[in-house]
Parts: C-alpha cells; structure tokens; sequence
C-alpha cells in the first residue's frame, strides 16, 4: 500500500481549559473510506477542523495528502476538498457560479471547468439545475451541491462533516451512492463523521470516539465482532431491583439506558426463558438484538450514543462559547 | 450506477501550488461575485438611493425658502448636491461591507477562508468589489446633475466618479475592518451607523465649513469624510459659473491653522486612510484561524 493519505499523531486540542481532542493517533489509507463515530461533543469536528487547518492543533502532529498541516497549510488545502456540517452556498449566485467561483479561487485550470463541473453537476444530479439561483434549492439539493463543489478540484481527500444529517432517507442513500461511485472512479479517500450508526456501517473502517478520545477503531464487522454477545434489553416494574437481581443470579452487569435495563449474554436465545423463569422483577416487555455498532459504542463507553450526546450537550455549549471567546 | 460512470467520464484536474496568478484570480472572483450579488438585488439598488434623494430634494427644497439670501443666488439643492454624491456611496459602501458579515453568517465566508489562496486576496477582492459597486450606484445620481442645475461634461462625470470610486473604497476598507471583529449584523450595523452618521453630518456635505464654531469646525477638520466633500464641491463648483462671494462663502478653503489645505492632499489623506484601514482589515483576518 501507498503512503497514508491521513496520518495523525497525539493531535490534541484545547479551549481555554475544555479539552476537545485529548491525543488521537491514526492512520487512513489511500482509496479508503474512514468514518468518523461519536456523539455530537465527541470531539469530531473539532479533529475534522485541525485536519482541514481550519484550527491550529494545541501540540501533535497531522499530515494530510502527505503534508504537514500546521507548516504545509495551503499545500494541505489544495488537496482536500471539505463539505462542512453548516451549508456555506452563495444563495444569490447560480448553482454554476457557485462552482466557477470554488474553481477560481483553487486556481483550477480554465480549460477544464467546464467539463469537470458537467460532471460533478452530473453525478449529483443537478445538471438541469445549473442555472438556478441556490435560494430556490431544497436542503438536500443544497448538500448535493456541496458534495459536487467540494469534488471541483479532484481533492485527493474529501472530508465530509456530518454529510448527511438533516436529511430525507432518499437524498442520504443517493449520497452514499455518490460516495461508493466516487471509490470506484477516481483515486479519492474519504474521511467522514457521523453519528447515524447505521451509516458508519458503509465505511470501511471506523474510530469511534467519546469524550475527545478514540475509544474503539477497526472495520465495523471486527468491531461487532468484538462484542460478542447479544444484547437484552428489558422493560421491567423496578429498574434497579431488575438489575441488582440480575447481577446476584446471573452475574450480570446491567445498566439503565433510553428507559430500558439492558445487559450483553452470549446465547441471547437460550437465555430469555430463563430470564422469565428465575427473574422475581415483573418484565414488561423484552428485547433480543445481535450486536450492532449501538452496542459496540455502549460496550466502550457504557451509554448509548443518544445518552452519550445528552450529556455532551453541555460540555459542548461550554466549549463553543470558549471558542467563541478564544478567537479574540 | 455504473452506466452513469461510463456516460460522464471523469475530468482530472490539478491544483497548482500559489502563486501571483491564483492570487490575482482570486482577487478577480471574489470582486466579480460583488457584482453578480449586485445586479441580482435590484431592490438594494432602489432602496439605497431613498436616502440621498431625501436630502436632496426634501432637505434642498425645503430649506431653500430659509437660506436664499445668503447663497448668491446659488440654489441649496445645488450647494448640497456634491454632499449627496458622497453620502450615496457612502452607505452603499457600508452595505457592502456588510456582506461581509452576512457572508459569516451563511457560512460563506468560511469557503473562502479554506481556499489555498492568502487572506488578503480575499479581502482585497471584497474591498474592491463594494467600491465598484458602490460607485455604479453612485452614477445614478450623477445622472440626477441636471434637475440641480448643473451642467455635464466630461471632466465633470469622470472626476465625480474616480472620487466616488476612492471615497467608495476607503469606506468599505472601514467597514471591512470593522466586520472582522464585529460579527454581528445587528451590532454591525449599529456600530457603522453610530460612526458613519456623525462623521456625514459633521463633513460639511450640508453646510459649508468656513465660519463654523470653534468646536464643530475642529470635529470638522479631524473628520475624513470632509477630505472627501470638500474636493467633490469644487469639482462640482468648477463645473458652474458662480461669483467669487458665493464660492467664497459656499466653497471656502479647508484651513489647518490658517493654512490651506491643498486639494490634491485632501485626496490623498482619503487615500491614505483607506489604505491604512485596508491594511489593518487584512491583519485582522489573518490573525482569526
């Protein structure tokens, strides 16, 4: 294999005295597609922003495309192309002008715009629309659009912030059509955050990361793998009875989430009728799940991710206002 | 999927590294992206003329009755008319660099900031741009030169507009300036308007600046704005055929100190702090990350 398009080493990052990113390493080959997984507060963005020089690192050390992104800012910039979380469209100017625009301010050779924005115009399916101011366009023509326009200037790494949040089932399963079209045509790596897990399920390999670290990074059926066990979830008249009992008879470890008591076994099958048969707690309802990335998130973090983002909330109000306060 | 592939062959391209031609192209895009915003707003263009009109017509006639005796005969829509140039470029100019911070807002500005282009490219384009489109606004009034009496020519038409085109600049470096820190449109606009305002009323575009009080004719000297009014009326005057009194009174000299102020250096103190505001405006965006 070639040299990594992404190389990351103890990146870390801090506001004020909130540490958003405390010391990642990894490494994304070339032509891979990598997502990025964690609540919202996770540290995401904050790792997306260091990697696009969007932010200087607070110590560690990033190469992308093989360049430095503290010391090789604008060698970095001509070879990623980024899609941001928030839309950042010109709505006065056309579709088109949009992209001219991207291309002029690339230094894209005049001779190629043209065909190169028919065909990312294409692939997203807005070619008929180029002509149309941005205004009247729909959120999801709006991020179709920037995926288009992020692709301009045939990055060699494509980040893209939370791609597809916000949007219909239709419009986000066309972006990862997009996504698979672009591995197979044009020698492009993909470095992506989200937090829909069935998402993180297209990626190649996946970091999940909590609390500013990388908790877990592998390729998701390893990482499923790694559970093992089925996951039972239990509604039950007394949470922590259930739980105390089921830690006293089983020797289980439970834990309360999204209302539900819930607790890996490795025969998931074999164990409910036991469960009924031995647990004294009435049981309202039950619920047997294979491991899925939800689980191999809660495996590593003890919550699940929608837990996990209520309390990041306010970690992440806190860190935004100190960035806020830290840009001056 | 794949057919749609084969249809649509894929286009390379390449990036070259920075160099002086995809800095002056970014300068270019950017200016030309004020132009195209520009001409696709056709109700700022209406709504920022109600301004400049009011005050010379409503302000011009109505005053008129007051202050005939002391003008030589000169009609105070006339007088007040090289004032009225300014301050319709003037806001024009505000506004576009306004857009600035609305560009922050949409998160438009952020697709520039990432570009591998420098900073100052990007500000300087922005700077340019609000100037021409500020000026072209202020042709409309020019064309207006006949209903205050005042005769074209060509020297008349091409000196109002290179000073429009300076006064333009200069005040769009300012508020480029002050949308780097400011990023707010609310408090944006406040604070152009809080120092916009007062820096137009005390210039002397409305009243001339020979025998003011000794405290508003100092405010008078250190406002840039006068630098700016003053060169504009005597390029208008020159353009009339008045007696000595009335440009004596309406058109007095700018003094320091007693001493006159020449024109070609009011010029360049515009000039100059245009540039110096310009300069401020880029370091201010290179230092945000």
């Amino acid at each position: 294999m070639t040299a990594p398009a992404i190389s990351v080493r103890n990146l870390r990052k801090s506001f004020g005295d909130f540490e958003a990113v405390k010391g990642v390493s990894f490494e994304v080959a070339t032509g891979e597609v990598f997502g990025f997984l964690g609540p919202n507060g996770a540290g995401k963005t904050t790792t997306i922003n260091m990697l696009c020089t969007l932010t200087k690192p607070t110590s560690g050390h990033a190469e992308v495309a093989g360049f430095d992104v503290v010391t090789a800012r604008d060698d970095v910039r001509r070879h990623i192309g980024l899609v941001f979380q928030d839309q950042t469209l010109d709505g006065y100017l056309s579709a088109e002008q949009n992209l001219r625009l991207h291309a002029e301010l690339y230094g894209v050779e005049s001779k190629v715009v043209k065909p190169r924005m028919e065909q990312v115009l294409r692939m997203v399916g807005l070619w008929e629309r180029r002509d149309s101011q941005v205004l009247t366009f729909s959120g999801g023509m709006r991020r179709r659009l920037e995926i288009a326009r992020g692709l301009m200037h045939s990055p060699r790494v494509l980040f893209l912030d939370e791609p597809t949040i916000g949007l219909d089932p239709q419009t986000r399963a066309s972006i990862w059509g997009y996504i698979r079209q672009l591995q197979q045509s044009e020698e492009i790596t993909i470095f992506m955050t989200t937090h829909y897990m069935d998402e993180a399920e297209f990626c190649g390999r996946i970091a999940i990361m909590d609390g500013g670290e990388i908790v877990a990074l592998d390729t998701p059926r390893a990482l499923k793998e790694a559970v093992g066990a089925d996951r039972i979830r239990i509604e039950t008249a007394d949470d922590e009875r259930a739980i105390a009992a089921l830690g006293e008879r089983f020797g289980l470890e439970a834990t309360v989430s999204e209302g539900a008591v819930s607790f890996a076994v490795a025969e998931g099958e074999e164990f409910v009728p036991r469960l009924f048969a031995e647990l004294d707690v009435p049981i309202k309802a039950v619920n047997l799940s294979r491991p899925t990335l939800d689980d191999v998130f809660m495996s590593h973090t003890g919550s699940t991710i929608r837990d996990a983002e209520e309390s990041a909330a306010k970690n992440k109000n806190r860190a935004v206002m100190q960035a806020m306060a830290g840009r001056r | 999927m794949s057919t749609d592939a084969l249809t649509v062959p894929t286009v390379q391209v390449r990036v070259p590294p920075r160099s002086w031609r995809s800095e002056v192209r970014a300068v270019k895009i950017v200016w030309r992206r004020e132009l195209i915003r520009f001409q696709k707003d056709r109700m700022r263009i209406v709504t920022s003329l109600v301004q400049p009109l009011l005050f010379l017509f409503v302000l011009g006639s109505g005053l008129q009755q007051l202050s005939a005796a002391s003008t030589h005969g000169v009609d105070l829509k006339t007088f007040i008319y090289p004032g009225v140039l300014c301050i319709s470029v003037m806001f024009t100019a505000m506004f576009s660099a306004a857009s600035i911070v609305w560009d922050r807002e949409f998160g438009f500005l952020r697709e520039m900031m990432v570009a591998p282009v420098r900073r100052s490219s990007i500000v300087v384009g922005k700077v340019l741009g609000g100037a021409t489109v500020a000026s072209l606004q202020g042709l409309i009034l020019l064309a207006l030169a006949w209903a205050v009496h005042v005769p074209y020519s060509v020297g008349l038409v091409l000196g109002v507009f290179a000073l429009q085109l300076l006064l333009a600049f200069s005040i769009t470096a300012f508020g480029v300036m002050v949308a780097a820190r400011i990023t707010q449109m609310q408090s944006f606009m406040g604070v152009m308007q809080m120092i916009v305002m007062p820096m137009f009323f005390i210039s002397g575009a409305l009243f001339p600046v020979g025998d003011l009080p000794g405290w508003l004719a100092f405010l008078n000297r250190i406002d840039p704005i006068t630098y700016a009014v003053a060169p504009m009326r005597t390029l208008v005057f020159d353009n009339l055929n008045l007696s000595a009194e009335a440009v004596h009174t309406l058109n007095p000299p700018i003094t320091w100190f007693g001493w006159a102020v020449p024109v070609a250096l009011q010029i360049f103190m515009v000039f100059a702090l245009g540039m110096a505001m310009l300069g401020i405006a880029v370091v201010e965006f290179n230092a945000g990350d």
